[in-house]
């Protein structure tokens, strides 16, 4: 099984490397984090807080967009792809699992995202320690939005499979791509502000607002960050929430979106008929 | 000898449209079986079922003894697609590399199998290079992976040249010698005649035929033509002793069942001062074919 998993995933790698899917994800990483740790740095002075827990509150928001974003990027070709090419039949007559398939792929897809998280983001943390030695109190939130990182790229990673499988053109994956980040990123922020304002302190912000914001991955992760940091003060937006939502119940979303997403990739997968 | 693929009363449509009505074969380890049919009698379909890439309706399959597509029956089948694809970032080694991998063969062989299928040269160059040929035979080379059991080839030689076709066949003969069952597909019987065993012959999604080559001359019974040339001045004589000849440009064609061929040669060779030359022309394989796919109707 493992065997399994690993040869497609040297041959996802491969693909990745020819395409210059990792050299666009690092080189995308590396100009947000350099940009957002020049223009972020201003205003630590009053927080109390080291320079570097300040670059990473700013690169947190930074990733919950740009980290979907690469993830989706990255697999919609997944399953689709292989569809269009026609090269998918003559890989299911082959003994592995299709759960095992996309595992390979997972696992090839999330390096190369961990390869580019850890680019950017290393660069965005020299940046800080070079200016103030001090910084270096802020390795723990770096790390742990590292690894968090990862996981929601895995999350959109699996996600993206789950699109790819649906659509099983390559053009119409790219599309419920697209169409699914700017939801989920974007507009599911937005739309549960309208209603929160609009509900004004009703049952819907003290009831389904929390559930609302840790069933959706990228604000799951965003909350953990913030709240880990407890550097919720430095962001705007959703910062207010996180404080009613304990970190457990954040970290448990973070931990379980991979595996669900898997999951549905799986179950999408399976219904695909070569 | 034991059945390696045994089907029985398959059945399988497509939104209403039968791909393949009660179809029963059976092919023995050892033997070379050619699937023939034109574009969209169901060779394809019938294979995909084999394979279990499609769900049959009704009827039963077995595969090396076990269900078609599980786990047991994919590690003893290898497949060549019809036009074989791979991803064009990737090199043929690489390809075959993976290959090897997902079968749990050990890796060190690749090479040895790209040289096998005449791939030698080109093993690090990306596929995308290549040409339908090269990658017919990267596909080639992928079937021979683990000494499968059972071999599944959808038009196997389509873009190979001729020295490559008779290469392929001399390497199936190897693999049948070695006790692998082969069931390829064809749409030209000229070229399998001599390769396979046995022939099926599917039109409309219905078995029509089956048998040696000899078996199905026999069964298709079709008329022998015979082209006579006749001396100067003796046509209407002639014309007059076999009244089912017609005139052809300057011979005369005559064509009889294959029981009054005897008959019909005794009679001419009576007339033997009368008559240049004659040819008899048996049904060729293109004729056997036809009259088996064009029955039903088509």
């Amino acid at each position: 099984m493992i065997a399994r998993i690993l040869a497609t995933a040297i041959t996802e790698a491969h693909i990745a490397r020819r395409n210059r899917w990792v050299l666009i994800a690092v080189v995308l990483m590396v100009v947000f984090s350099l940009v957002l740790s020049a223009v972020g740095s201003a205003p630590s002075g009053g927080l109390g807080a080291d320079p570097l827990s300040i670059t990473v509150a700013s690169l947190t928001s930074l990733s919950v967009y740009l980290v979907p974003l690469v993830a989706l990027l990255m697999s919609f070709d997944a399953v689709a792809g292989e569809v269009e090419r026609g090269t998918l039949p003559l890989l299911l007559t082959y003994p592995v699992a299709r759960w095992e398939i996309l595992a390979g792929k997972l696992v090839a897809h999330t390096g190369i995202l961990v390869i580019a998280l850890v680019a950017g983001y290393g660069a965005a943390a020299l940046i800080a320690v070079v200016g103030d030695p001090a910084a270096a109190a802020g390795v723990g939130a770096l790390w742990r939005l590292t690894w968090t990182s990862a996981l929601l790229g895995a999350t959109f990673l699996g996600i993206g499979y789950a699109l790819s499988s649906l659509a099983r053109r390559t053009s119409g994956a790219a599309g419920l791509a697209i169409g699914l980040w700017l939801g989920l990123v974007v507009l599911y922020d937005l739309a549960l502000l309208a209603a929160v304002v609009a509900d004004d302190g009703g049952i819907f912000t003290t009831q389904f607002f929390p559930t609302a914001l840790l069933a959706n991955p990228a604000d799951a992760f965003r909350l953990f960050n913030l709240t880990a940091s407890q550097a919720t003060s430095a962001a705007s937006g959703i910062g207010a929430a996180a404080t009613s939502i304990a970190l457990w119940q954040s970290l448990v979303s973070v931990l379980c979106w991979p595996l669900v997403a898997l999951g549905l990739a799986t179950l999408a997968f399976r219904k695909v008929q070569p | 000898m034991t059945s390696t693929l045994t089907i029985s009363h398959l059945t399988k449509s497509f939104g209403g449209v039968k791909a393949l009505s009660d179809v029963s074969l059976h092919v023995a380890a050892g033997e070379r079986v050619a699937l023939l049919g034109h574009n969209g009698a169901g060779k394809s379909t019938l294979m995909k079922v084999i394979l279990g890439l499609i769900a049959a309706d009704s009827g039963e399959i077995s595969v090396c003894g076990a269900a078609p597509g599980g786990a047991a029956a994919r590690a003893k089948v290898a497949y060549l697609p019809e036009n074989a694809t791979f991803h064009s970032a990737l090199t043929g080694l690489e390809q075959i590399t993976y290959y090897l991998r997902l079968r749990g063969e050990n890796t060190s062989g690749a090479m040895a199998l790209l040289d096998k299928v005449g791939l030698g040269h080109a093993a690090k160059r990306r596929i995308g290079t290549y040409s339908k040929g090269m990658r017919q035979r990267v596909g080639l080379a992928q079937t021979l992976i683990g000494r499968p059991d059972f071999l599944v080839l959808d038009e196997p030689t389509s873009g190979l040249d001729p020295v490559s076709r008779r290469d392929f066949y001399a390497l199936l003969d190897r693999l049948a010698a070695e006790g692998a069952a082969i069931l390829l597909s064809s749409h030209a019987l000229t070229e399998v005649e001599a390769r396979t065993d046995r022939l099926l012959i599917l039109s409309g999604g219905q078995m029509v035929a089956t048998g040696s080559l000899p078996d199905l001359r026999r069964e298709a019974a079709l008329p022998v033509a015979m082209h006579i040339t006749t001396r100067k001045g003796y046509d209407a004589d002639i014309l007059a002793a076999l009244p089912n000849a017609i005139r052809v440009g300057g011979a005369l064609h005559l064509t009889c069942s294959q029981e009054d061929k005897l008959g019909t040669l005794a009679q001419i060779s009576g007339l033997k001062n009368k008559v240049a030359d004659i040819d008899v022309i048996p049904p060729s394989l293109e004729d056997i074919y036809s009259h088996f796919s064009r029955r039903d109707g088509q």
